[in-house]
């Protein structure tokens, strides 16, 4: 069974004139319907290795619902899908390097084994400057099950708070992604 | 719930370093801090099955999307976009954009002194078929120079992003044209640390989709991660 594997396409740079061919109307307001669940505002400044906001960065994000089901053929959980809401979401960051997405509290959903991932969305930053996109997520403080999530425990404990969002007010949670240096948000290989 | 299967990782020397200090915007936005290794979840072979709503006829063809004709030479850009092991991937929406022929982006930021092209926006979107296929006619992009180094151009080049059929199979890439002498000046080319991987971005001419007197052909495929089985398999 050992047929020969095609060789991977390389990944590139966004560049700093993607603002034309990749925002689309709505792309950060992930409610298209009437979605189930607490809505709420996740946002945060990206600034640089100098501190610097960084202005033409391009955040994804992909999330379950407020049930915990991911709107996906291979999430094979008994949970039903919203279809109001199907957890894809994109933003420029504006002149001050600020993203904002509308969304919903996603559900815990399944990890490894017979663990629980805590709510969380998994999160791309796309860049110029970065020829390839970086992996993070972004969790909930006021989630107890962030405690026992699987993927936080593999995170040095230091720098756990940099994937975890404040809440703000009753429904805007807040987490600045710093791509470099003091308070460095933790990224992932995977 | 049973553990997922996951993806092949990144294949070594195919993809870039975060750091690459002769492109100079990668200093202060490559992370100094160890990346922390994902064992992938479903949180990661999921992912967003289309990316947004409808694709529409004109939106793979970027030359029919003002009153009158971009100025430039028409080509028609195809391939396919498969995984590792050479299995379609289907249904995956392709994004692409790109300068007009003169060089020039339709962005605000763009202040390179060539004219703009008031038929030409330089935007499109392509949903793959069964076969994993995708087509687009647009105008070949022009160098542009930008402020990396002394004397520095980009080599002419579409920008593509794909999604796949998960969230870790997202790629953003460049797709180039063959035998471009900026290749040996382009720091973010030469990201890519094996040569054999960076000639994959380069697309080739193709005398088959052709279409005489009217457009020249360039054919460019896909390579996103692939696994060691699928989930309907084994
Ligand atoms: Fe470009």
């Amino acid at each position: 069974m050992s047929k020969q594997r095609l060789g991977q396409t390389p990944s590139q740079t966004v560049g700093p004139f993607f603002h034309f061919g990749l925002p689309y109307e709505g792309d950060s307001n992930l409610i298209v319907g009437d979605a189930q669940g607490q809505r709420i505002i996740v946002e945060g400044r990206v600034t640089d290795g100098a501190g610097e906001a960084i202005p033409d960065v391009m955040i994804e994000i992909w999330q379950a619902n407020a049930a915990g089901k991911y709107d996906h053929p291979e999430d094979t959980q008994d949970k039903p899908v919203d279809e109001g809401f199907h957890g894809f979401g994109r933003c420029a960051t504006d002149n001050d390097g600020v993203f904002r997405f509308q969304t919903v509290k996603p559900g815990a959903v399944p990890g490894p084994g017979n663990s629980l991932q805590a709510p969380h969305l998994v999160t791309f930053v796309f860049g110029r400057g970065m020829l390839k996109q970086l992996l993070t997520r972004i969790y909930f403080e006021d989630e107890a099950h962030n405690a026992h999530d699987p993927v936080l425990a593999l995170v040095p404990e230091a720098r756990r708070n940099t994937l975890v969002a404040r809440k703000i007010n009753p429904s805007t949670y807040r987490l600045d992604i710093v791509l470099q240096g003091e308070g460095e948000t933790v990224f992932f290989e995977y | 719930m049973a553990d997922v299967i996951p993806y092949n990782p990144e294949e070594k020397g195919a993809q870039p370093p975060s750091l690459y200090p002769a492109y100079k915007s990668t200093v202060l936005r490559a992370p100094k801090q160890p990346l922390v290794i994902l064992p992938h979840t479903l949180s990661e072979v999921t992912g967003p099955v289309y990316g947004h709503g409808k694709v529409l006829p004109v939106d793979a063809d970027l030359t029919k999307q003002h009153a009158g004709e971009p100025l430039g030479e028409r080509i028609i850009v195809s391939g396919r976009v498969l995984d590792e092991n050479g299995r379609p991937v289907a249904n995956t929406l392709v994004e692409v954009w790109q300068c007009n022929a003169a060089g020039r982006y339709i962005h605000a930021r763009d202040q390179h002194p060539a004219p703009l092209d008031p038929n030409f926006s330089g935007a499109g979107r392509i949903v793959t078929d069964a076969e994993g296929n995708y087509k687009f006619t647009t105008i070949k992009p022009g160098a542009y120079p930008w402020r990396n180094h002394p004397n520095a151009w980009r080599p002419a080049h579409i920008h593509f992003s794909m999604f796949g059929p998960s969230f870790i199979n997202r790629l953003v890439t460049q797709m180039y044209f063959p035998g471009d002498p900026l290749f040996a000046f382009d720091p973010i080319y030469q990201g890519i640390p094996d040569e054999k991987a960076r000639a994959r971005m380069v697309s080739r001419f193709d005398m088959d989709t052709t279409i005489p007197e009217w457009a020249l052909g360039y054919k460019f495929d896909i390579v996103l991660r692939g696994r060691n089985a699928t989930p309907m398999e084994d």
